[in-house]
């Protein structure tokens, strides 16, 4: 919302200058959000007379003028397009500071032509946006005044409205909330019935008073369209950024803005046969004045004549019936239109208007009377002709809004002292009639407000009045000890997000929403939960995977020449559409090599059990079976299906971990293998008992364990974690350690079978091993391995 | 006699002159092998008479000492020039790099995470959590926010359509903010109340200052006794604690919000100038959230008596708070993944945060 400082003081009778002003609006809750003040400014600019025009010699568009300032005559250069002999613009000396610069004028020369300064135009003074030409000001300006007597200098003010405030989308309600805060008087409306004898030929019926409890009307004829909108008027509109089109159009604009009051004005000789206010056909078709054709429902409240909707009732009018510089007779509208009916239409056909914006939130339902004859006064003024009486269908009424404010709730709610003096004097001044009853206070809301349902409403108006600022600042009561406030689940997410870090991962936090046309492929029997209305299509679902993301950014790491590249995201993936339906992820990526070739040597490609140590290590750190989770190779389908694996307890799947499938890089259009992990943090398992932190006792033996290799030939297909849990089972006491050293396959061996070389560690428990008894245990686990699989000891 | 001053002159000359252990063990076999000057010396003493050979048996074990000494003393310098040379031999230059190591980052909006937690904990709060896609009754109408609300369309929200009804009322929404966390909570929950709930919020709104996805934390103390004293007094303290200042100047705006009433606008004092924002100080001031004291329907909407039970809730933004702290230009960079931003802006792995322990930069120098 926009306004003028002397729009404002049309309605308020102030001393105040505009910064007091600004903070008292922010102060009341009219938060300002942009003081323009051109005057400021504008120092040292002066109005001059071209007095002489000749072209320069070396340019086809540079003028050599002769200025005269009223004082002296001076040489300026000026590339203006519409520079002409005898006009009055704009001078800005030599020394002037140039707003839109930042820079002073100083003398010049331009293709060796000296210059003392430059002809102006309204982007360069800071004051509009017009660039294609200097200001031409009207022929009679005397010369050498100060630009700021001449120009439209006041000052423009912006505030943000709140949704409940709608009487201040007018200036008038600003005025008023200004003058409850005691920053002036709120001066009377001068408006005056307009009420004539001759009965307007076009009548008025309402089929839903619901959506239309009141439609005021009027007929007024012989206006001159053709009239200039006077200069107090456009430059207001101006300065708020309407455009002036024509002088009935700018009134109903200016009101508008003036009371927060929308009004429509139809040529009544294009209005055929009468009004009627209904609900439009299924089907129904209208042309906005904007030329766009809507198809409308049932729903869709029409200001119709016998050619259909001729104005979306509230929202916005047509562009068959609207008024041109011919019009000579007209109907003016000043209606009542329901909030919700108008937010339906509007928000169904997303038409945004100043008009429905107002209706939206709340139109005083008494000011159609008023409104039709403050537009009617201004109207008759402006435009002349002559005015019919009013039509009013529907009687302008309002419920009275009652509500009760206790001086001891304030105190209990808010934590002040407000007597009731104080909240008696600032409810009258806001506009409500109030009466003191035993211990509490009555007041009765002013139909301009809509948003007063019951105390805790009357509360916040003394608050905002009486100002923030008075409430005493007190620290929430505390325990003196605190406790801890995670839970066990949410403790763990943080300490998986740093053990990730710690293993040289960066944590990125990724869109939830993805590309489909990408995600498709990481479904994994997932529902697609599509947006109705997403923001572009690149991010039109909810991700299914917290990896697409991750390959986009690989993607553009890659691109901007970083292409080893490690990557994490703890966060949702969604698995149905409806709340909840949705899993916590801690998911990554590792691509490329483990850094940029080095002296040592020490580089090499990320694989596969980078991804599982990955996995494992998440599921570690949030304190889960990382030891005894079983590993299936039935990985979802866009991992590598012979590189992949899943690690489960059971049913449950814990995580998933692999090489991404080729065809799936493909799609993303990456040329480099990626590994990649899924944890499901949800199917994690929390540790029963929680509380309890003690650890299992350390048994430390006294003598130390003994490394024995042992090497078995097996098929091709057997698995290593299987022979190494048969050799760790073969005697649990004594065996505490069993690692795969060496996998081999080839020469020396026969078709179909690799060597697993194993080592494995001995732990004496009562007494140093003797050779013999080292014998056994090494014959127990060749014994068990040969049990279970088709395997030869391989001599060593 | 004074051969043997001449052997002990001539043979310590020849110690001092070796060069290396193997000239140096030539001279003690020269002196003291089977065949050396001394030992036949030595062996030539049964020749003399006892007199003699106690007084010339004295001076040859002297003699023998010295010469040892001098050999051992000679036998260490070398060993020691010997080790010092293969040292030198073995030189490299230390000056090249360390062998490649990886180390990760913590994304702001984790810190932040925990930064707030670790303050807000201090006062009793909990943490809830709920979901991201909502019915439209927690995210909008149990907030005093019936369809139509004018506000509802200040939030640009995310619609996901629901197959079982073509009512847009029974819709679903992504989140647009997490204040239906408060609701869910008051739902399983008897006061008193005090939680606070981070998380992903979402607008349809994309371009300098907005993303479609950012984070948001929201909290709710219900009480008997709680008053907006003590909603000013719990976010003075927020701030003053996050910003890690002694004393920050803050001013409330009143304002509005569906779910509260009065509703206020937080800001705090800053400098602002063309290249920097200092906090804390300044005549400028800075927008930082929105609170206020919960609305009477929210409470109903909640299951709570709002005659008997009253409170406040607030809402600040998580980007917003790591921008403004740790100097962050540009809210879109948080999402594009760009490792160069996740190294600079990013936190490190063992930067643990705590109130007594500190929020931040306790946890070493980045490498």
């Amino acid at each position: 919302m926009k306004f003028t400082l002397s729009w404002l003081k049309e309605h308020l009778d102030t001393n105040a200058g505009v910064d007091e002003i600004a903070q008292t609006l922010t102060g009341i809750g009219l938060e300002v959000e942009e003081i323009l003040n051109p005057a400021k400014e504008l120092s040292g600019f002066i109005t001059a007379k071209v007095e002489d025009l000749q072209d320069h010699p070396d340019s086809d568009h540079l003028h050599i003028l002769k200025v005269n300032t009223g004082k002296e005559t001076l040489q300026i250069v000026c590339g203006a397009p519409n520079v002409k002999l005898g006009m009055v613009g704009v001078l800005a000396p030599v020394g002037t500071l140039i707003p839109a610069f930042g820079e002073k004028i100083q003398v010049g020369k331009i293709r060796g032509v000296e210059s003392f300064g430059m002809m102006c135009s309204e982007k360069e003074l800071g004051i509009g946006e017009d660039h294609n030409g200097i200001i031409i000001l009207p022929e009679d300006t005397p010369l050498g005044l100060n630009i700021a007597d001449v120009l439209n200098t006041d000052p423009v003010i912006e505030i943000a409205i709140t949704p409940n405030r709608a009487e201040c989308l007018g200036v008038r309600g600003v005025a008023r909330d200004l003058a409850a805060a005691g920053l002036g008087k709120l001066k009377p409306l001068k408006i005056s019935s307009q009420n004539n004898e001759f009965k307007s030929p076009i009548n008025v019926t309402v089929e839903d008073f619901k959506a239309c409890p009141t439609y005021v009307g009027r007929y007024i004829r012989n206006v001159n369209n053709k009239a200039d909108t006077p200069k107090w008027m456009k430059d207001r509109l101006t300065a708020i950024g309407l455009r002036t089109i024509s002088p009935l159009v700018d009134i109903t604009n200016y009101i508008n803005y003036d009371l927060a009051r929308p009004l429509h004005v139809f040529d009544a000789d294009k209005i055929k046969g009468n009004i009627c206010v209904r609900m439009a056909k299924e089907g129904e078709k209208f042309i906005s004045l904007e030329d766009k054709e809507y198809t409308l429902d049932n729903q869709s409240l029409g200001i119709c004549d016998d050619d259909g909707v001729q104005c979306l009732g509230g929202i916005m009018g047509g562009a068959e019936k609207g008024c041109t510089e011919d019009t000579c007779n007209v109907f003016l509208e000043c209606a009542l239109f329901a909030p919700e009916c108008i937010a339906r239409t509007g928000r169904k056909f997303q038409i945004d208007s100043d008009s429905r914006y107002r209706y939206e939130r709340w139109v005083d339902p008494m000011s159609n009377v008023m409104g039709s004859d403050y537009a009617t006064q201004l109207i008759l003024n402006i435009c002349g002709g002559e005015a019919s009486k009013q039509i009013i269908v529907g009687e302008e009424k309002c419920e009275p809004k009652v509500a009760y404010i206790r001086p001891e709730r304030i105190k209990n709610f808010v934590g002040i002292d407000v007597s009731t003096d104080r909240i008696v004097e600032i409810l009258t001044k806001l506009g409500f009639e109030v009466s003191v009853e035993k211990d509490k206070i009555k007041a009765v809301s002013p139909t301009w407000r809509g948003d007063i349902d019951g105390e805790h409403d009357l509360v916040e108006e003394v608050v905002r009045m009486v100002g923030l600022d008075a409430i005493p600042a007190k620290t929430l009561p505390c325990d003196a000890f605190p406790k801890q406030v995670l839970t066990s689940a949410q403790r763990r997410v943080i300490t998986v997000k740093h053990e990730l870090a710690a293993r040289g991962m960066l944590e990125t936090v990724t869109w939830s929403f993805t590309d489909s046309k990408n995600a498709e492929m990481f479904l994994n029997g997932k529902e697609k939960v599509a947006l109705c209305n997403p923001i572009t299509s690149e991010l039109d679902i909810m991700r299914p995977s917290v990896l697409p993301n991750l390959l986009l950014g690989l993607k553009n790491n890659i691109a901007r020449g970083y292409a080893n590249v490690s990557l994490f995201e703890v966060g949702p993936e969604f698995y149905g559409r409806k709340p909840k339906e949705q899993n916590l992820v801690a998911g990554g990526i590792r691509s490329g090599q483990t850094s940029k070739k080095h002296w040592s040597g020490d580089v090499r490609s990320y694989d596969v059990f980078d991804a599982k140590a990955d996995a494992l290590a998440v599921i570690a750190a949030a304190n889960g079976p990382f030891e005894n989770a079983q590993i299936t190779t039935d990985a979802p389908s866009y991992y590598h299906p012979g590189r992949s694996g899943v690690l489960r307890l059971g049913k449950n799947v814990l995580a998933y971990f692999g090489e991404l499938h080729p065809n799936v890089l493909k799609k993303f259009g990456l040329k480099q293998k990626v590994v990649a992990f899924e944890v499901i943090m949800d199917n994690i398992p929390l540790p029963r008992g929680g509380a309890d932190k003690a650890r299992k006792k350390l048994e430390l033996s006294l003598f130390q364990p003994l490394d024995k290799d042992m090497a078995f030939v097996v098929n091709k297909d057997v698995r290593a974690i299987d022979v190494v849990m048969a050799a760790r089972n073969a005697d649990k006491n004594h065996i505490t350690d069993v690692r795969v050293f060496d996998v081999y396959e080839g020469e020396n061996l026969p078709e179909g079978k690799k060597s697993l070389a194993l080592a494995i560690t001995f732990q004496p428990l009562e007494s140093t091993f003797s050779d013999a008894d080292i014998e056994v245990l090494m014959n127990k686990v060749e014994q068990a391995i040969k049990a279970k699989f088709d395997a030869q000891l391989r001599d060593s | 006699m004074e051969n043997l001053e001449d052997l002990k002159i001539q043979t310590l000359k020849a110690i001092d002159n070796a060069t290396d252990s193997k000239i140096l063990d030539e001279v003690r076999v020269s002196v003291l092998g089977k065949k050396g000057a001394i030992t036949e010396l030595m062996k030539s003493l049964a020749s003399f008479s006892v007199e003699e050979k106690k007084e010339m048996g004295k001076k040859l074990n002297i003699l023998k000492t010295e010469i040892e000494n001098a050999l051992e003393t000679k036998k260490e310098a070398l060993a020691t020039a010997e080790l010092n040379a293969k040292l030198e031999a073995e030189r490299i230059d230390v000056t090249l790099p360390i062998r490649p190591e990886n180390q990760g980052r913590i994304h702001p909006v984790s810190k932040i995470y925990e930064e707030v937690v670790s303050i807000f904990g201090e006062m009793g709060f909990e943490v809830a959590e709920g979901p991201d896609i909502e019915d439209q009754f927690h995210n909008f109408n149990a907030l005093n926010m019936p369809a139509n609300h004018p506000a509802r369309q200040m939030q640009d929200t995310f619609y996901v359509p629901n197959p079982e009804s073509a009512d847009f009322d029974d819709s679903y929404v992504v989140r647009t903010h997490t204040s239906p966390v408060q609701i869910r909570t008051m739902e399983n929950k008897k006061p008193p109340i005090r939680i606070i709930a981070p998380g992903r919020t979402y607008r349809s709104d994309y371009d300098a200052t907005h993303t479609p996805m950012f984070h948001q934390v929201e909290g709710l103390v219900i009480d008997k006794n709680i008053t907006m004293a003590h909603l000013k007094g719990c976010l003075y303290d927020f701030v003053k604690a996050f910003f890690e200042l002694d004393d920050i100047p803050v001013r409330y705006r009143p304002s509005y919000f569906p779910f509260t009433e009065p509703s206020a606008e937080m800001d705090i004092g800053c400098k602002k100038s063309k290249t920097e924002l200092k906090i804390g100080a300044g005549t400028d001031w800075l927008e930082i959230l929105g609170c206020g004291m919960v609305h009477p329907n929210v409470l109903r909407a909640g299951g709570i008596d709002p005659d008997e039970y009253q409170g406040f809730a607030f809402g600040v933004g998580i980007d917003r708070l790591a921008m403004l702290k740790y100097g962050i230009p540009d809210l879109r960079t948080f999402f594009e993944s760009d490792v160069r931003w996740l190294k600079h802006y990013g936190f490190l792995p063992l930067d643990e945060s705590s109130m007594t322990g500190g929020l931040s930069n306790n946890g070493g120098a980045a490498r």
